[in-house]
């Protein structure tokens, strides 16, 4: 299948069509083409330009969830043929909503992106504990945790798991990231957090670089 | 306009309340607890929140029932007593207003997005209807759908609502694009206005998300997509983080200068969200006071 095809998908995925994305990759995949070649040439930089769009305020939160959704239809059909092969995930990110809060469309939108980007995401849900996120951690060997919150009275979680994380002589070997409508750079650097990411696309940009760190 | 707001808006712009959860905290709620648990747990402290409010001045209070629907209840094991904790939370209010002041009870979003399909129109439609049901049973005068972000949800609501025969106020919250005049699925004020205004809103209206200052601009362009009765119900800031709390750093004197301004856009309600407290309430009714005096004097 030529690359001018391929671009079709790049396409598609930006425009969150899930059900195209998923029949061009199976033809693709089918056809002989890398696995691979079609993450990094065309599903990355699709979701990279979803991102941007909404930077430039083009996409809001149903545009990035149409596109994660078809991203990940992709990566259904790809992820297997990857670990055949023996290839890693950009990174392994266990999320979470921490202790006290049920709030979670900011962090399934984190989440969806980040396998979007590449990365293993085990989401642990809502009123997670500090227990929990370092058991994910020790048993998924994750570089990075990504902590949520939409209240402010829950923001003090994330002071404490990462209090926890030092405390079980884990910290320095992840990296922990916060987000939410009322967090801020002020807060994650208070609390000894590695980032701080305001919005989805944001988040996906810090775990890369706080992966290769 | 509905008759029972042409009533309650008679003699101009009324001041309905402030934040209930930081009063419930201050009253002991616990970080990461359900607030409206407390209709069924500590109703006595439910009841000194709204009187607090209602010694303050406001005209119109809400309900202590803003996560009342079942999706929000079920992440609680509530489910069940849905009927009981809204129909409770509006008694409550009820029992601590004269024949002056009135009731909305609060509707708040399910928390869950439609548009993939993490909930349906339906099972959205029917717990705002029962919601609505026991608002109106425990005796509010209207209801007021809240915080919305999804049009769609917020339609949903309101059509529930209306079923109830009550006026329903319908406020979705803009936190984002560019000029913070967008809800965060990208609905703009027309929009999310022209939506609600087909579903039979009753006033339209902006709360939370924000500062009171981003709320004149906010006004104004309901105000050019409508000629319904305006909502208003600002946050005091955005919060900052200071020593391990949260604080929302406007004073009650900073975001009262913002009333008459806001007022003259053409609001109809004005209160606070997020941050808010008696005392906002107190200043701001000092300045509809004064308001009224001024045109007063002038006839």
């Amino acid at each position: 299948m030529p690359d001018s095809d391929l671009n079709l998908l790049q396409d598609v995925v930006i425009k969150g069509e899930d059900q195209q994305a998923k029949s061009i990759t199976e033809t693709a995949l089918a056809d002989g083409m890398e696995p691979l070649h079609i993450v990094n040439e065309f599903l990355i930089p699709a979701m990279d330009e979803v991102g941007a769009r909404f930077e430039r305020n083009e996409y809001f939160v149903p545009e990035l969830l149409l596109s994660a959704r078809a991203m990940k239809a992709c990566m259904t059909l790809i992820r297997p043929l990857l670990a055949e092969r023996g290839n890693e995930p950009v990174g392994r990110v266990v999320i979470g909503t921490v202790k006290g809060d049920l709030h979670d469309i900011g962090k399934n939108l984190v989440g969806a992106m980040l396998e979007g980007g590449g990365f293993e995401v085990y989401d642990l849900g809502v009123n997670v504990s500090p227990e929990k996120f370092i058991e994910k951690v020790r048993s998924t060997d994750a570089e990075i945790v990504g902590m949520s919150a939409l209240l402010t009275t829950t923001m003090p979680s994330m002071k404490k798991t990462i209090q926890a994380f030092d405390e079980a002589g884990l910290r320095d070997s992840v990296k922990m990231m916060v987000g939410g409508a009322p967090v801020s750079q002020k807060f994650a650097d208070e609390i000894g957090a590695d980032g701080y990411g305001a919005n989805a696309p944001l988040a996906v940009q810090l775990a890369k670089k706080l992966v290769s760190a | 306009m509905h008759p029972v707001l042409s009533q309650i808006l008679n003699e101009g712009p009324v001041v309905t309340d402030g934040a209930w959860g930081t009063q419930l905290q201050r009253a002991g709620l616990e970080p990461g607890d359900f607030p409206d648990a407390w209709n069924l747990d500590f109703p006595e402290k439910v009841r000194s929140v709204a009187k607090s409010y209602i010694d303050a001045g406001s005209q119109v209070i809400l309900t202590n029932t803003f996560g009342g629907n079942r999706i929000r209840l079920a992440e609680v094991s509530l489910e069940n007593r849905i009927q009981e904790i809204n129909r409770q939370g509006a008694l409550l209010s009820k029992s601590v207003v004269n024949a002056q002041a009135k009731v909305f009870g609060s509707i708040g979003p399910s928390g869950k997005m439609l548009c993939v399909g993490e909930v349906s129109a339906e099972e959205l439609s029917e717990t705002f209807l029962k919601q609505a049901m026991a608002l109106a049973e425990g005796g509010a005068d209207g209801l007021v759908i809240e915080t919305m972000s999804d049009p769609e949800e917020a339609r949903l609501a309101t059509l529930a609502a209306k079923q109830t025969g009550l006026p329903v106020v319908a406020c979705m919250v803009y936190d984002s694009g560019t000029g913070m005049d967008r809800t965060m699925m990208g609905a703009t004020v027309e929009q999310a206005t022209g939506v609600l205004l087909e579903a039979g809103a009753d006033a339209i209206g902006a709360n939370c998300g924000q500062g009171i200052e981003g709320f004149l601009p906010l006004c104004e362009k309901i105000k050019s997509a409508c000629q319904l009765p305006i909502w208003i119900k600002a946050n005091a800031g955005l919060p900052e983080w200071i020593q391990g709390e949260a604080v929302y750093r406007t004073t009650p004197e900073e975001f009262t200068a913002w009333v008459d301004p806001i007022l003259n856009a053409g609001a109809d309600f004005i209160g606070g969200c997020c941050g808010t407290s008696p005392e906002f309430i107190q200043h701001i009714t000092a300045t509809l006071n004064l308001r009224k005096s001024k045109h007063g004097n002038q006839d």
